[in-house]
């Protein structure tokens, strides 16, 4: 287990688990908590795509592989700090939810966020990636040579 | 040409009507939810994205449904969805070194670093129908095993070591887009086969196999599992991980005998493709790399898979159906000419009037 008490985040990293948080997760880590916010937009969601590149040979010249849905939006807090919600997907209510999160992780109540949001989102995406690990591990081919005349 | 025809708008009516009543079939069965489609017919979703060119998973389930599971028709649906959405940005190339496999075969090398893991394949099953799935859907949980924490690196890196095997050098050139710029040879290969229909795909690649330009591949690699996508955000000034995407990649490894310029080294085709999408991906590579002839400085033996204006104008589904079902559209116009032109050659060959058709 990691010590949670001592995990400071950067900005890249909590928009990065925001972003790829499942749908509705973060609001429903943050309404419990109960900050009272009050924001204005910059910039209403919107929907887009984000072209999607790829190297030839895994190394080489980039090329395009193909887009994915993006939602984005913009606000700032009543103390002007401005928060960037970006998820995957077409996902209105999320990117509000990760704009607002954004902004509040500015601020003093980082303090009472962290162990409750970005904490929760890096441990769960952990546990999820360590699911799929165990199973793949679970199809991993053990060679062995068999004498001659076996099998 | 077709010329618009006034008239019709109440059948077109009914029949979009009765279409929405086929879609939903017998209404004693439990309508299916985008949500079934897209957990339950995975593979089909991932088609969808990896041919529609957009990665969102339910919004191809619900094109799927839409389109009654005509799979192009689903493709058709995301495609023109996706020409609505404003672009914000490009990613940065996506590092597939660090994916996070769940399959991943070598067939080059038995003791690869690693290892080979099957992941949830349809390799090694008996292809006997499996009547239990009628009976109920449950699955037992699978099997885990503790995850070993190693690195997987590429095929071909091991090759490239020891020189045996072309290099793909890196480069940050920003590439061209199918999607606002014309097919341009070769440039824009890797994005028209990626996106090009699987079973083209599949035919030319096994046109090679059989002889028609002779490439003779191994599937050094083919990896699938989660790739995250970084993005530049201008207002932030920094990357982030704005996706998490599942990409099937394949590197094949194929006999070259060197040139007056080269000495003899393995060649390599390359394949990414959206979704698990393994039979798309493996072709993809073959074709790839059938392409390259030019550059490799091999002979053109003037088969198909090796004419590139001919695989990558032809592979888009899209296009292809596109064109192909405008005929069945109204061409009364048309078809009147030529029936005029019929009838005066015949005349002037002499041929006896009889009773003309109704027009």
């Amino acid at each position: 287990m990691l010590d949670e008490t001592l995990t400071v985040y950067d900005r890249k990293s909590w928009l990065s688990l925001l972003a790829t948080a499942r749908a509705g997760r973060a609001k429903a880590l943050l309404d419990p908590l109960e900050i009272p916010v009050d924001f204005t937009w910059l910039r209403r969601p919107e929907i887009g795509s984000v072209m999607i590149r790829g190297r030839a040979g895994g190394t080489g010249a980039p090329f395009n592989l193909g887009e994915a849905t993006v939602t984005r939006c913009s606000l700032k807090l009543a103390g002007d700090t401005v928060g960037h919600g970006y998820v995957q997907g077409r996902a209105k209510a999320d990117a509000q939810t990760a704009a607002l999160i954004d902004a509040l992780m500015q601020t003093p109540a980082a303090e009472t966020l962290t162990p409750r949001l970005p904490d929760v989102l890096r441990s769960e995406q952990k546990e999820r990636r360590h699911k799929r690990a165990s199973k793949a591990a679970a199809t991993k081919v053990d060679f062995f040579t068999m004498a001659p005349g076996e099998g | 040409m077709y010329v618009t025809v006034k008239g019709g708008e109440r059948a077109i009516e009914n029949a979009h009507a009765w279409l929405g009543e086929e879609r939903r079939g017998d209404p004693q069965i439990a309508a299916v939810s985008p949500a079934q489609i897209r957990e339950q017919l995975s593979l089909a979703v991932h088609r969808v994205m990896a041919e529609g060119s957009l990665y969102d998973s339910d919004l191809a389930a619900l094109a799927i449904k839409q389109a009654r599971g005509d799979l192009i028709e689903a493709i058709f649906l995301i495609r023109a969805y996706r020409t609505t959405l404003p672009r914000l940005g490009p990613s940065v190339p996506v590092d597939t070194a660090r994916m996070h496999c769940e399959r991943r075969i070598s067939a080059t090398f038995r003791e690869v670093p690693g290892g080979q893991v099957l992941g949830p394949t349809f390799d090694y099953t008996h292809w006997l129908v499996d009547f239990q799935l009628a009976a109920d859907g449950e699955a037992p949980p699978a099997p885990t095993a503790d995850p070993v924490p190693e690195a997987t690196p590429h095929v071909t890196g091991f090759l490239n070591r020891e020189g045996l095997i072309e290099e793909a050098p890196p480069s940050d050139a920003a590439p061209p887009d199918l999607t606002r710029e014309p097919l341009e040879f070769p440039a824009l290969r890797l994005q028209a086969l990626t996106r090009s229909d699987e079973g083209f795909s599949l035919g030319m690649a096994y046109s090679t196999q059989r002889g028609h330009a002779r490439t003779h591949a191994f599937v050094g690699e083919l990896r699938i599992g989660a790739v995250t996508v970084e993005m530049e955000i201008p207002e932030l000034g920094f990357a982030i991980e704005i996706a998490e995407i599942t990409l099937t990649e394949s590197e094949t490894v194929n006999q070259f005998q060197g040139s007056k310029t080269k000495p003899a080294q393995f060649t390599r085709g390359y394949a990414l493709v959206f979704g698990q999408s393994e039979r798309k991906s493996i072709s993809m590579a073959l074709v790839d790399r059938a392409l390259r002839w030019e550059e490799l400085g091999e002979d053109n033996l003037g088969a198909p898979a090796q004419n590139a204006e001919f695989v990558l104008s032809h592979a888009d589904s899209i296009q292809a159906t596109g064109f192909l079902e405008h005929i069945k559209l109204p061409h009364y116009v048309d078809f009147q000419s030529e029936l005029e032109l019929l009838r005066k050659l015949r005349r002037a060959a002499g041929a006896a009037p009889r009773q003309e058709a109704a027009e």
